[in-house]
């Protein structure tokens, strides 16, 4: 079975951001990067169906991005899957989910996968379209928001997530996209031997131009920090006198505490 | 200008927030049709032309089926938008309409700017500006970034034919949220962990604070997938909606999906050691500290 699992490189969310020179996007200085968290789970549920597989399968990691995007491939590798493509894109922050998508579904159109896996959105975007839109071009059935998993006999047992913690159960024949969301099991951490074996692991170079013809269809025309209200409090400082102040506050401004 | 609204049914009634789909196509000046999978007593109450299509025979999750039914309303009436709610029913079903119509799609718009909408990005500390390409777009809109207008008037209803096969996929039914052991609901003060307390014996931490506050723990979710708080005291969207006099937040960044949960809370404090955190746009009070520091100072300071 031929598994491919799609992933994003994102900045850590605790950063601070501002727009870049182009005003499109954020400026890329000082940020630290990471493996996107969804697709974290996405990478984990992958590789444990491939270990359920046994020998019969092969997992192949796809990212799009400039080469700083291999690190977030080598983590991939290094949790279990066996290869890696990384779509050369010194400009991926520019394209929209019409684009993205288009770009993985022409790589992947030509490699017939049986079960591809996305995260249900991208931290830094959160667009939550790439997954299905890749699923509708290459005409397969998808389901979102997974938070459970299992798969027997060419038909994955899914559980979408619904509001107020209900869930929908759905089943999906293969071939099959499914994106996938917190919570729907613990990605392992990457061991050293794990992580030396990676190493030899082939990651595939290939230049966008050569899978992308599409125009964007929603393009970003400003990026900006939003107003903020500001009516809130503020209070820095040596804790023992910031606790004090707020406990006086919350004496004066509400009910609860005499 | 015309919208097409597609509103969400589940276990047979309308959700509520179809309604905020009607404030929205109203902000945009733009006519309002309804499309829905659902019967004739869940068509949304509003003077206009409802497209409703047999949940009976369609069910109420078959994606395929769906973006059958919302293209065969497109397709009568050539809509500038196609709307929905940014759910799990929407988000799951826009790219599909968005890929067959071959169209943009915005994603969760919290406000409509001249020519374009605003969305947010970088969980929720920046914002953008997105304006489709072409004359037709789908949109999602964020979850009560529009309020919901009041159900009024008597729609024209107009069935639909629609067959088409689940494209690979069934859905074999719901699952019940699981039964809360907690009522976080009636707390009056609820001090919640977030992942930034760093690791599970930290919970104490937080659970010691709220002793003193005389409250319950709360959680955000990725507190509660790590298995540090039990799945009854997440607060948020997929958890529990809370609206106590007091709520702290402990190393919460205020992702929408929580502030979903709690920005009916009365009075709102957050300790956070990032400035920025988004939490502080619903704080009264921000408190910029390392929680671990700052939660046991703050407990005594209870105490006495
Ligand atoms: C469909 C969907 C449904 C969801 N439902 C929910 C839901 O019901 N409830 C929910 O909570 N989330 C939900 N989420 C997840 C949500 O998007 C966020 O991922 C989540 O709320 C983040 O939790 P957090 O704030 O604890 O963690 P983070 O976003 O990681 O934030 C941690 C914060 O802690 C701060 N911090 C770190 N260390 C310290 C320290 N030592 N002292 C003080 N502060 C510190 C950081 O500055 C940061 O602001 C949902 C997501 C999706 C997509």
């Amino acid at each position: 079975m031929k598994l491919l699992v799609c992933i994003k490189q994102v900045p850590d969310l605790e950063s601070r951001f501002k727009p870049a020179a182009d005003g499109l996007w954020f400026d890329e200085n000082d940020l630290a990067w990471r493996l996107n968290e969804y697709d974290e789970y996405a990478v984990e549920q992958a590789v444990q169906l491939k270990e359920q597989l046994g020998g019969e399968a092969e997992l192949t990691v796809l990212s799009i991005g400039p080469d700083r995007v291999v690190e977030a491939i080598k983590k991939a590798l290094a949790m279990g899957a066996d290869k890696a493509v990384h779509v050369q894109d010194i400009a991926a922050h520019q394209k929209d989910p019409w684009q993205i998508a288009s770009t993985i579904a022409a790589y992947a159109g030509e490699q017939g996968f049986d079960l591809i896996f996305t995260g249900m959105q991208s931290q830094d975007r959160g667009s939550a379209q790439v997954g299905v839109l890749v699923a509708e071009l290459l005409g397969l059935a998808s389901a979102t928001t997974l938070v459970g998993f299992s798969y027997a006999d060419g038909v994955v047992q899914a559980k979408r997530e619904l509001e107020g913690g209900m869930k929908g159960l759905v089943n999906l024949r293969l071939p099959a996209l499914v994106t996938c969301q917190l919570g729907l099991n613990t990605p392992r951490y990457p061991t050293l031997p794990n992580i030396m074996k990676a190493k030899k692991k082939e990651i595939r170079p290939i230049p966008v131009a050569e899978l992308l013809r599409e125009e964007p269809l929603a393009p970003t025309t400003s990026f900006y920090a939003p107003a903020r209200k500001g009516g809130g409090l503020v209070l820095e400082g040596e804790p023992s006198e910031t606790a004090l102040k707020l406990v006086n506050i919350l004496k004066e401004k509400t009910a609860v505490l005499r | 200008m015309k919208a097409l609204l597609v509103c969400e049914v589940r276990e047979g009634k309308l959700l509520d927030s179809s309604y905020e789909l009607m404030t929205f196509a109203d902000r945009l000046g733009a006519e309002k049709v309804a499309v829905l999978v659902g019967s004739e007593g869940t068509a949304p109450q509003f003077d206009g032309r409802v497209y409703l299509v047999d949940a009976a025979t369609l069910g109420e999750y078959n994606p395929a089926a769906h973006k059958a039914a919302v293209l065969a309303a497109v397709a009568k009436e050539e809509p500038d938008y196609v709307v929905l709610c940014h759910s799990s029913y929407g988000w799951d079903l826009a790219p599909r309409v968005a890929a067959a119509l071959k169209v943009g799609q915005v994603t969760e718009i919290v406000a409509i700017a001249d020519g374009g909408f605003e969305v947010g990005c970088c969980n929720a500390k920046m914002r953008r500006q997105v304006k489709p390409a072409g004359a037709r777009a789908v949109l999602t809109v964020q979850a009560g970034a529009f309020a919901a207008a009041p159900p009024q008037g008597a729609p024209r209803i107009e069935q639909l034919e629609v067959s088409a096969d689940g494209q690979g996929l069934t859905f074999k039914g719901y699952e019940p949220a699981e039964a809360k052991a907690v009522d976080l609901a009636r707390a009056e003060i609820i001090v919640s962990a977030g992942r930034g307390i760093g690791k599970k014996d930290n919970v104490a931490v937080i659970e010691a604070l709220a002793k003193a506050f005389g409250g319950e723990l709360g959680a955000s979710r990725p507190v509660v997938d790590a298995g540090w708080v039990d799945h009854s005291r997440q607060v948020g969207t997929t958890g529990q909606t809370v609206s106590p006099k007091l709520y702290v937040a402990c190393g919460i960044s205020g992702a929408i999906q929580h502030l979903a949960g709690m920005k009916k809370s009365d009075f709102v404090v957050a300790i956070n050691k990032d400035k920025d955190a988004p939490i502080g746009e619903v704080a009264d009070v921000l408190v910029v500290a390392d929680v671990l520091q700052f939660a046991p100072v703050l407990t005594a300071a209870l105490q006495k």
